[in-house]
């Protein structure tokens, strides 16, 4: 694999992302291993300024177009796919999250390049690289190995502490030239943030997770009893959210909130990458789920095989006590 | 309107899995398949935009166990046509899926062109790629994933979306029709439907069955081993009745000054 590393720079409402940097600490790793330079990408409009921030990179490619302002992932996939037939890099790493989502589907495409997806660890090995990806829900995980480059991978967030891959003098910024055709069949309008007023899940102190396991609305009654009790809410996987038993804000995970509580149930939650990048830095976890087998088991502290909603009610019932 | 839904079997990860005597790929023999879960939510997406503003509805599915049923269960719920891609079986991967696809729906009378084609935006198989944006490449349509909201202004052949952002944040899009959009959520649940009305399709039939022409992929990614997840711990398992471990969580709690 003689070409360069590349991670795509993630910036999005003017900064850049954690996972950026968690994978760009993997790309440090696998370009000092491969001993090629580790290249940063960033594609925007008057967004040069956001490059300061990626000096653990040897590089930043930074490309400037009108068609990329607003990251949409039909221009965005369009300019990366130029660049990258032009420079021909080995790897391009590109982390998994909503912002990176269009991209990192369409880039394959353009590129005709293959895709490793759910890659949660990459080492190099006999001079080419080993990917492990978690499939299913994150019950099995494949070990991977892919041609020659270019290999797109998808990098899950929290691959390594974004703290790993931050600091590092400014690096030198070289702006590029990509020769691509504006789509245009895409285009971005506004966002709507959540409306204020209901509980901000990042700024509790306790949190009791529902996942499907609790099996109906009902039970969420169940948690909220316990989170009063702890003094603290309820917060839920996406089934939950999807169901309409909680509403989206409430929602942990990828597509929600990432939570760092001093507490976190999670009940009837099966534990998949998308739901754990979420809750996985809180600092005590207990998981309820009538599957040993079940994924959550290897992200919490204490693991508990029963009922979710009888362990959720016997356990407001001791904290209750307990209290006084 | 028309509209293209892809939907397609995953294995069951309700069930325990395991992993095949090759030591690459899951053992076939306690598998079970389920309609990967995001695309019944692009198949709902669909049937509330036929109930708005009218369409035909056509759900394409790759052949698998148990897809009979997932189909006539779409029939019962709505749509209107139903068609199963035969040669490419489950864990096919996406990429060949995606090519496969790309060649044969052409060939399909009447499939397209479909103002939308509509497909989960994941599945938890996918390792070598997505289909949505796979098969938007090859036809040469626009493609937004992650969306949970459409409307369709079909007289300016345009769709305004909602694609998630996270933390609740949602982003407002304008697609050009037709258009590929990869499906997150709805604004409701998948509508349930009667196991009566869902016989009753079994009972009228009408699946077609169209054979897949190969497509051109690109070489798949190898699949050296697979194994359940090394994890880089695991749990401390409390046991007991539902009494006894809320006790022993709420010692735990204690000890640490959290009560
Ligand atoms: C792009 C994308 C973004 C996503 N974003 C998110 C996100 O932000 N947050 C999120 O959570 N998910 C997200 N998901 C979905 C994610 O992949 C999983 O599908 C989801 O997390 C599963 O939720 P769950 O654990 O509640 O349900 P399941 O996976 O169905 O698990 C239910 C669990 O409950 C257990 N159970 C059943 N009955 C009981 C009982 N009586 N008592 C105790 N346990 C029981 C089962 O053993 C099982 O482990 C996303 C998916 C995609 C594709």
């Amino acid at each position: 694999m003689a070409g360069n590393v590349w991670i795509v720079a993630e910036s999005w409402k003017g900064s850049i992302s954690d996972a950026t940097y968690e994978a760009l600490a993997l790309g440090r790793e696998l370009a000092d291993g491969l001993g090629v330079r580790l290249e940063a990408v960033l594609l925007g409009h008057g967004a040069r300024a956001a490059a300061a921030s990626l000096g653990r990179a040897d590089g930043v490619l930074y490309v400037d177009h009108p068609a990329l302002a607003d990251g949409v992932g039909e221009e965005t996939s369009r300019a990366l796919a130029a660049l990258a037939a032009a420079r021909g890099p080995g790897l391009i790493l590109v982390p998994t999250t909503n912002v990176s989502w269009d991209l990192l589907g369409l880039l394959p495409a353009r590129l005709e390049a293959p895709l490793v997806n759910f890659c949660r660890e990459a080492v190099v090995s006999g001079g080419g690289v080993e990917f492990t990806s978690l499939l299913y829900g994150g019950k099995m995980a494949a070990t991977v190995g892919a041609g020659a480059g270019p290999v797109v991978v998808a990098v899950l967030p929290g691959v390594r502490p974004a703290e790993a891959g931050k600091g590092g003098a400014a690096p030198a910024v070289e702006e590029v030239v990509a020769d691509f055709v504006v789509g245009g069949g895409v285009r971005w309008l506004e966002y709507e943030e959540p409306e204020a007023g209901d509980v901000d899940i990042t700024q509790q102190d306790f949190l009791v997770a529902v996942g499907r396991g609790i099996s109906n609305e009902a039970n969420v009654e169940v948690a909220e009893e316990l989170a009063a009790a702890l003094g603290g809410a309820v917060c839920g996987s996406r089934p939950v959210i999807d169901q309409g038993w909680l509403p989206l804000v409430r929602q942990v995970g990828k597509s929600g909130a990432t939570v760092k509580p001093r507490f976190y149930v999670a009940a009837g939650i099966s534990g998949a990458p998308e739901h754990t990048e979420g809750m996985k830095d809180a600092e005590l976890i207990v998981a309820v789920n009538m599957d040993p087998s079940a994924p959550i088991f290897s992200v919490a502290h204490y693991g508990i095989v029963e009922d979710a909603t009888d362990v959720l009610e016997a356990l407001a019932e001791a904290v209750r006590k307990r209290k006084g | 309107m028309k509209i293209l839904v892809l939907m397609k079997m995953v294995p069951d990860i309700v069930e325990e899995l395991e992993v095949a005597s090759d030591g690459r790929s899951l053992d076939q023999e306690y598998l079970r398949f389920i309609v990967n879960e995001r695309d019944e939510y692009a198949l709902e997406q669909a049937l509330l935009l036929k109930d708005g503003l009218g369409a035909t509805v056509t759900v394409v599915a790759p052949d698998a166990p148990e897809v009979d049923d997932v189909l006539y269960t779409a029939r019962a719920k709505g749509a209107d046509r139903l068609i199963k891609v035969t040669g490419l079986p489950a864990g096919s991967g996406a990429r060949a899926t995606a090519a496969a696809l790309a060649v044969t729906l052409p060939a399909i009378e009447g499939a397209l062109p479909a103002d939308l084609v509509l497909s989960g935006c994941q599945a938890i198989d996918d390792l070598d790629g997505f289909v949505a944006p796979l098969l938007a490449g090859a036809l040469g349509v626009p493609y937004l994933g992650l969306v949970s909201r459409v409307s369709v202004d079909a007289a300016a052949g345009k769709a305004q979306v909602m694609k998630e952002f996270a933390g609740g944040v949602m982003g407002r899009f304008e697609v050009s029709l037709p258009a590929l959009l990869g499906i997150q959520g709805c604004e409701k649940p998948p509508r349930y439907v009667p196991v009566a009305k869902v016989r009753a399709a079994i009972g009228a039939g009408g699946i077609e069955a169209v054979e897949a022409s190969a497509g051109t992929a690109v070489a798949p990614v190898e699949v050296a081993a697979l194994a359940k997840p090394e994890a880089a711990g695991h749990a401390e398992m409390l046991e007991g009745s539902a009494q006894d471990v809320a006790e022993k969580v709420a010692d735990i709690l204690a000890a640490r000054g959290l009560l």
